[in-house]
């Protein structure tokens, strides 16, 4: 059997893409994820992440039933519908996963995120951040006669519209916590 | 009820209280506590191994052709660096293996001490789920929810960690029924679903089932209703490499496996089917081809108990979620209550259909000549093997695609191959772990010799225990599949796919104390195939077959099922450049 014709180099490419084609827009999803707080149960979630090439655009864990010994994992993803779909399959099938909610399609939910910001600065523009600090309901936590450090509260969007504010004023560190996100009503 | 004793007799207490009665191991440092329970006891049997890859796929096997939990045992550092392969194996697989490793002392952990390796940490990718216990009163209750998670829901491999401080100390076994696993899969199928499935197959003309190793995951009742099912409704059906077995190979509605060496029917049935039946199999990219291209005119129902599986690669209309053998028995009971309806005219034209693309015979292949062809050695061996009670186990490549065209299967777990991962090295120690399991039965490992040399140190093994494991090499002197995808896709510049210092294999045999057998002539082969299964202990086979033969049918990368190659003849221009990306 002779040569098949096919161009010098022209194998040189990387591995192909299985995802398919239906549903191509980008979504971004807020899912909870609630967890048996045993070791290592945090780097299996990242791991699947990191391991199936999703995103992480933020993440928050805390052990919030300390006698049940269970964590919430809040993670901000966004990917087409059926790499979300997939997403949250994949995190179910984890052995120390409880349950993985959709905060954004199981009904409304709220959204809160904190960040500390450090602004320094002297005169006008230390006056003009703590004006707009207070339209931010942000409250001053720490204070020197050259730099205030900042606390403020409220969706992803609000602490990045407040942040972009006090960049010209001398913002000079910026600490977030990632989202935190509860379903809204009583169920 | 709770016994106080030491971690080590716990590891031991608890397998026995499992059922578990062969353990594949290698001492080594972390694990000498457990090792000296071991000695103290009659109930677990140890196959001391010769490396730990082989420990667990001798486990796999043992797993796969009994459907009990397999078990490996191993020391920490390289002990479980070298069940990795095994692991990530027994992972693509879905075969419940418990792994248990050896680790330094708690206090000693993460400070780089000899022989230390963050086990858990490597391994958390290829387990189902993996632990590190540093309490031994925690030690008993893990064993037995590692056994309870390996083996149900989608079964896989996990993996317990015990630093050797641990396997000193004392603390309390709890019994295997103490608590209850919160590890609860969904066995139970929807049956609105399953009522939807019920009337897309009265309606269809052109089914098809399409199954996979969920099928004998799910347990021989799942291969019986699936028998049934199939027998009711008179639909074709193929399988995936691992689900082989599940329907005989002698049905009439058998079409043969699907997929890149695939039948010819098979795929495309697959092609140009109106109802695909996805069952416990997971639309793999063996199978598929080029996705958008796959089955384009077809309605997808898909059963599967994990259901990441569903919609991950193709989309499917009817998803139903749940254990093989529960879907099937309540898709029965749902369709005789509706009457056994089918579209009678619209199958009695599929399978014409259908035999027409049989006409094609796409195995056929010319026996001249004085060498022997690698399709004909299977086939022989099949001849005088079929009414044997026969286990085969295969090695990857091309010898391992032949064996599942060539060789026929008539009951589930009765096939063992590194189906997802693809391991070199696999099969000789899965046929030593299938004849530990079945001694009385004839263990035949079909394999390439460059993936029998990877685990060949197994020979000693198979030796010490007096297993009888046939070891059939079809010897290319070659990478049979690296070769043909170089000849087909790099310009047949072969690149190390070829060996020039291949071991006599004859001599090799007789070195550990076993019977080497050669052959090279194909009026030999009855008579060498005779001569090996007439001897009672471990055989290398030796069979010198053509150096260049390709490996057909095959759907060549990138292209849909319909335009397969079914020999040398029609592989000219084939496979374009955008194929060639694929592996």
């Amino acid at each position: 059997m002779s040569a098949l014709k096919i161009k010098k180099g022209a194998t040189s490419h990387s591995a192909y893409d299985l995802r398919s084609t239906f549903g191509d827009e980008i979504e971004r999803h807020t899912l909870a994820v609630l967890v048996e707080n045993e070791p290592g149960v945090l780097a299996r979630v990242i791991g699947l992440f990191s391991g199936r090439g999703y995103n992480i655009e933020s993440l928050t864990v805390a052990e919030v039933d300390h006698e049940g010994h269970r964590s919430r994992i809040t993670i901000v993803t966004s990917g087409t519908p059926q790499v979300i779909t997939q997403i949250k399959a994949q995190l179910g099938r984890i052995v120390s996963v409880n349950a993985v909610h959709d905060l954004t399609v199981e009904g409304p939910s709220v959204e809160r995120e904190l960040g500390l910001l450090k602004v320094a600065g002297k005169g006008d523009a230390r006056v003009e951040a703590l004006r707009l600090a207070d339209i931010f309901r942000a409250s001053v936590v720490d204070s020197t006669l050259e730099s205030f450090v900042f606390e403020i509260t409220g969706t992803p969007e609000k602490i990045d519209a407040f942040a972009d504010l006090m960049r010209p004023l001398g913002l000079i560190e910026i600490a977030r916590t990632g989202v935190a996100a509860l379903a809204r009503g009583a169920n | 009820m709770s016994k106080a004793m030491t971690g080590a007799k716990m590891v031991v207490q608890a397998l026995v209280d499992q059922g578990v009665e062969v353990v594949f191991g290698y001492p080594g440092g972390a694990v000498l506590p457990i090792y000296d329970e071991i000695f103290q006891q009659n109930h677990i049997q140890h196959i001391l191994v010769r490396h730990e890859q082989a420990a667990v796929h001798a486990a796999e096997g043992y797993a796969r052709s009994t459907g009990k939990l397999g078990v490996a045992l191993v020391t920490s550092g390289p002990g479980a660096t070298n069940a990795v392969t095994g692991l990530t194996d027994a992972l693509m697989d879905s075969i419940p293996i418990l792994v248990l490793t050896g680790q330094v002392p708690t206090f000693m952990i993460g400070s780089d001490a000899f022989q230390e390796a963050d086990t858990v940490g490597i391994t958390r990718p290829c387990t189902k789920h993996n632990w590190l216990v540093k309490e031994t009163d925690d030690l008993a209750r893990v064993l037995h929810e590692a056994c309870h998670v390996a083996t149900s829901g989608r079964p896989g491999p996990v993996l317990i960690d015990i630093p050797k401080d641990v396997q000193f100390a004392t603390g309390k076994y709890t019994e295997k029924k103490a608590r209850k696993s919160y590890y609860q899969p969904q066995v139970k199928g929807d049956i609105t679903s399953i009522t939807e499935l019920a009337a897309a197959m009265e309606k269809a003309k052109r089914p098809i089932f399409y199954t996979g190793g969920g099928v004998i995951n799910s347990g021989t009742a799942a291969s019986q209703l699936l028998r049934e099912l199939v027998a009711t409704t008179n639909f074709p059906i193929t399988s995936t490499l691992m689900g082989l077995g599940a329907y005989p190979a002698s049905g009439d509605n058998w079409l043969g496996m699907l997929g890149m060496h695939g039948l010819y029917e098979a795929n495309m049935a697959m092609h140009g089917c109106d109802l695909m039946i996805n069952i416990g199999a997971r639309f793999d990219d063996r199978i598929t081809g080029v996705l958008d291209k796959f089955s384009p005119n077809s309605k997808k129902a898909h059963i599967d108990i994990d259901v990441s599986s569903i919609n991950k690669v193709v989309h499917v209309d009817i998803p139903i979620v749940g254990d093989v053998a529960h879907v099937l028995e309540d898709l029965l009971k749902v369709w005789k209550s509706r009457g056994r309806k089918t579209n009678a005219e619209g199958l009695s034209k599929w399978w014409s259909q259908i035999n027409e693309w049989r006409s094609v015979d796409c195995l056929k292949f010319k026996q001249e000549g004085k060498i022997i062809k690698p399709q004909y050695a299977l086939q022989r061996l099949q001849e005088l093997t079929k009414n044997h009670d026969r286990y085969i186990t295969t090695e990857v490549g091309q010898h391992q695609m032949w064996a599942a065209q060539y060789l026929t299967f008539e009951d589930p777990n009765r096939w063992m191959t590194s189906g997802g991962l693809g391991t070199m090295g696999y099969g000789f120690p899965a046929s030593i772990g299938v004849q530990m399991a079945h001694p009385d039965a004839l263990v035949i490992n079909v394999a390439g010799e460059a993936s029998w040399l990877m685990n060949m140190q197994e020979m000693g093994t198979a030796i010490q225990y007096r297993l009888p494991v046939k070891q059939f090499i079809l010897n290319n002197e070659r990478l049979g599949m690296v070769r043909q995808w170089q000849q087909l896709l790099h310009g047949e510049r072969y690149s190390h796919s070829w060996s020039e210092a291949l071991p006599d294999f004859v001599k090799l045999a007789e070195a550990f104390g076993g019977k080497g057998i050669r052959c090279s002539d194909p009026k030999d082969l009855d008579d060498a195939i005779m001569e090996m299964l007439a001897y009672d202990g471990p055989v290398i086979f030796d069979c010198l077959v053509e150096k260049h033969e390709n490996c057909f049918p095959m759907i060549p990368s990138g292209k849909p099922h319909n335009e397969m190659l079914l020999g040398d003849a029609s592989t000219e221009g084939a496979i374009q450049a955008g194929g060639a990306v694929m592996v």
